[in-house]
């Protein structure tokens, strides 16, 4: 049993982190949506967080909602580093305009460029055997325990076996953004 | 500058003209009034709840929402007026502090939801005034308490989880009797052999009735060996629980220091020292004083009683009252004590033969015993005495109501403690529920959306579109998610509802020759397999719906597999021709199923940052982009019909 003890707690933290995105006609001009479309974009931004940013943990909460059955934390983790792009621990809604902006109307190099940025954890500009077989394992994660046929203990790995082997040209163990790109296009 | 001391300005500046006949210097000019812009009104519309003020009036805190550029977000051209979806009745509270400049905490309001509009306008609680900071604090320490039960009980669930060691299960059943009924067991035999002991301690006292020829006998001595049986089944009752407990303690050394293990050592140890002891005249004296500590057993019911560790806990947290009380008695003691003596001292064969000795009496008096073995005798004795006892009424009750205090305060929170955990249980199994209803769900649709495959491809995309337009587009665009998910992992969701699953295994089946054929395909060293299924995904994005578009590709592939047992050649030649088509416009898909293909558009934006998905992103567009959406072949710009299709979203607030 453990009772709180009635001190004098009013030292609470009130840690809120409040944050006001650029004015509208910056972020036109910066991404490549049109003004309604920001209009839209923010008012659903700010309903879900109200404070302006989102932290890791309302990512992974609101990522949580869509997979039920599985653990998601892990790859909404790897997704909330890709968005957020100035490794502050938290996505302001101008992060994620640029994000959506590369996402939904980049060129093919940008969106490339994008995933890319994903799938290399450490941000070092190579994608290792380990980092992929990390993403490839929260994604399986996702999908939880009860999936047909049972998900075995090799799986993420046997995966990434195959797509490592394409994707990595001169062998040398890592897959750098240009044999990323090369393979994707070709 | 506050909004009260502003209006007051031009008052003070008329005021100044007094100052100019005796003014050294000449008076500065007056700043000239700039042509500021026409105030204009502005309107706030909150909920169908039309609020309307001067836009200066929001200006004046440019660091919120309504004072600052963030409210364009909120513009309704159409309107011209500022929408927001919010409650109206805080919105009054808000508005009214940039009217006043003081906050205002509404007690009907509750605290967390107060606390997210105060945040979504970009207000500080801190600024919140006097009159309702005290208020507010209390609230939200209230509340954090709360939350802060809940999570200490929810980790105290997970914590079952894990395996744990043979130790640690001993522990944990020692800790919490409810976890296993041999620990209820356990529990219940402990109880039991206490108050057995208790008993038969009392009881050895009793005189039990005469053996002829020798005098009454306490029943101890009477049945002696049978007490002394008794005795030695509950000695080793608890030796075995105190052993046992010791073995399974975490930490053993804070368990031998902890309280109750030093009343079980205490309450066993007169036994094995009486054991050991010979029966000695000198030392079974001292033998005797033992057998007092066997007393102590009976606060082995602690463990047994919440209560009692609750009356525990609150004499400790008490202690300075208590400690008060005590200290504030030994003075009035003292002083009476003292007082009596030199009253008494004269009078003859007075029983106040020293100060310590009037300590007993003003003990008694103080505390309204009077025993009436010592009484004063002299005047001055009675009316000092009647003083004393008037006093003594008073300094006792004085702390109580602060101990009785402390103790509801502590117990009442235990008992909203086991009530908040109870109800938890039955809000948590209906949230279970609820989310296997989901899930469950995404089954149906997916039984649906394979159906519809095999029936399109027969070519009667009547009963396709029927099936699907029972679900709403937010769930058809999460079951495609799940669905992309699966597809990548190459993993399909089992289903609990033994119907379900009767239908499911054709459809297991189905996607297990799914991935067999993929797998197969994966081998085969083709550069093609791999970037067709990366291209087109990139016009989605990334992550996750990379490999979600490759599957769609692979199923779009498959759907002619899936009817005919295709050869690996037919399939490869799918993915060549597809990989084709997705070089042109990498930024389509070619699928065929209406519902993937809707999906895909609506699903960029829902897909990406899960924030949006769950919002509202509606605008009128002409419903005549949708159907072109869907069946566009050709390359479009994908950037226009993208927006039209993710504004038929409609908001669900949780999935």
């Amino acid at each position: 049993l453990s009772y709180s003890a009635d001190t004098v707690e009013d030292e609470m933290e009130m840690a809120t982190v409040r944050h006001r995105p650029e004015a509208l006609e910056l972020l036109e001009a910066q991404s490549k949506f049109t003004k309604k479309e920001l209009q839209i974009l923010y008012r659903g931004f700010k309903n879900e967080c109200p404070s302006g940013v989102v932290n890791e943990e309302t990512f992974k909460e609101i990522y949580s909602q869509f997979f039920p059955q599985g653990d998601s934390t892990t790859y909404a983790h790897f997704l909330f580093n890709a968005f957020d792009t100035d490794h502050n621990g938290s996505v302001s809604f101008e992060d994620f305009v640029m994000g959506l902006s590369t996402l939904l109307r980049g060129t093919v190099q940008e969106k490339l460029n994008w995933a890319f940025n994903l799938y290399d954890i450490n941000k070092d500009g190579y994608i290792t055997k380990e980092e992929m077989l990390d993403i490839m394992k929260a994604i399986y994660d996702m999908m939880g325990k009860c999936t047909y046929p049972v998900l075995k203990e090799d799986a993420p790995r046997q995966h990434v076996e195959t797509f490592f082997q394409k994707m990595d040209k001169n062998k040398d163990g890592v897959v750098t953004i240009d044999e990323f790109i090369e393979s994707c296009q070709k | 500058m506050a909004a009260g001391v502003a209006a007051w300005l031009p008052f003070a500046r008329a005021a100044a003209i007094g100052w100019m006949p005796v003014a050294n210097c000449p008076m500065p000019l007056a700043p000239a009034e700039k042509n500021k812009r026409q105030d204009e009104l502005i309107i706030l519309n909150v909920s169908g709840r039309r609020f309307q003020t001067w836009r200066t009036t929001l200006e004046r805190y440019p660091d919120t929402l309504l004072g600052s550029t963030e409210k364009e977000f909120f513009f309704n051209e159409d309107t011209k007026e500022y929408f927001f979806d919010r409650d109206p009745e805080v919105f009054r509270c808000i508005l009214n502090f940039y009217r006043t400049g003081k906050l205002h905490y509404p007690r009907y309001e509750c605290i967390s939801a107060y606390d997210e509009e105060l945040a979504f306008y970009g207000i500080l609680p801190e600024i919140i005034g006097d009159c309702c900071y005290e208020e507010y604090k209390d609230r939200k320490r209230e509340n954090a308490e709360r939350l802060m039960d809940d999570n200490d009980s929810e980790n105290n669930q997970e914590g079952s989880m894990p395996s744990l060691s043979f130790r640690q299960t001993m522990w944990r059943a020692f800790e919490n009797p409810h976890t296993s009924t041999l620990a209820l067991v356990f529990y219940y035999v402990t109880g039991f052999f206490i108050a057995v002991s208790v008993i038969t301690n009392v009881v050895e006292t009793v005189p039990c009735g005469t053996v002829p020829g020798s005098k009454e006998l306490p029943c101890g001595e009477r049945y002696a060996v049978a007490f002394f049986c008794l005795d030695t089944a509950c000695v080793m009752i608890f030796t075995v629980e105190y052993l046992l407990r010791l073995f399974a303690a975490p930490s053993r050394y804070r368990f031998i220091r902890s309280v109750m293990s030093i009343i079980d050592v205490v309450a066993i140890m007169p036994y094995y020292i009486g054991l050991v002891m010979t029966n000695n005249e000198d030392v079974s004296g001292a033998f005797v004083t033992l057998r007092v500590f066997r007393v102590f057993r009976i606060f082995k019911f602690s463990r047994h009683s919440q209560g009692l560790r609750i009356l525990g806990y609150t004499l400790k947290s008490c202690a300075s009252e208590l400690g008060f009380l005590l200290f504030s008695l030994t003075m009035a003691i003292i002083i009476f004590a003292t007082v009596m003596f030199y009253a008494e001292k004269g009078s003859s064969a007075s029983k106040f033969t020293s100060i310590p000795a009037s300590f007993w009496y003003t003990i008694v008096t103080m505390t309204t015993l009077g025993y009436g073995d010592m009484v004063p005798k002299t005047i001055a004795g009675k009316i000092f005495g009647s003083i004393c006892s008037l006093s003594g009424v008073l300094v006792i009750a004085l702390p109580v109501p602060v101990i009785v205090s402390n103790f509801s305060r502590i117990y009442h929170q235990n008992q909203r403690a086991d009530k908040r955990r109870a109800q938890k249980k039955a809000r948590l199994a209906r949230i279970r529920v609820a989310k296997t209803g989901s899930s469950n769900a995404y089954l149906h649709s997916k039984r649906n959306g394979l159906l519809n495959e095999a029936l399109e491809l027969t070519g009667s995309t009547e009963e396709e579109q029927h099936m699907t337009k029972g679900t709403s587009l937010i769930e058809s665009q999460h079951h495609h998610l799940l669905h992309c998910l699966e597809k990548t992992t190459g993993l399909s969701y089992l289903v609990d509802d033994p119907l379900l699953s009767v239908r499911t295994s054709t459809i297991k089946n189905h996607e297990f020759i799914d991935e067999q054929l993929f797998e197969q395909n994966c081998m085969e060293s083709s550069m093609q397999n791999y970037p067709s299924s990366r291209s087109p995904s990139l016009s989605s994005h990334a992550g996750l719906s990379t490999s979600c578009c490759s599957r769609r590709h692979k199923k779009s592939s498959h759907l002619p597999n899936s009817s005919v047992p295709a050869t690996r050649l037919r399939s490869m030649q799918e993915l060549s021709t597809i990989h084709i088509q997705c070089s042109e416009q990498p930024s389509l898909t070619t699928s065929r199923s209406s519902l993937n293909m809707k999906s895909d558009d609506g699903l960029r934006p829902n897909c990406k940052a899960a924030q949006i998905t769950t919002a509202i992103i509606s605008i009128p567009t002409p419903p005549a982009l949708t159907p072109e959406g869907e069946s566009r072949p050709g390359p479009g710009s994908p950037g226009p019909a993208a927006l039209p299709s993710s504004a038929n979203i409609v908001k669900v607030s949780a999935l």
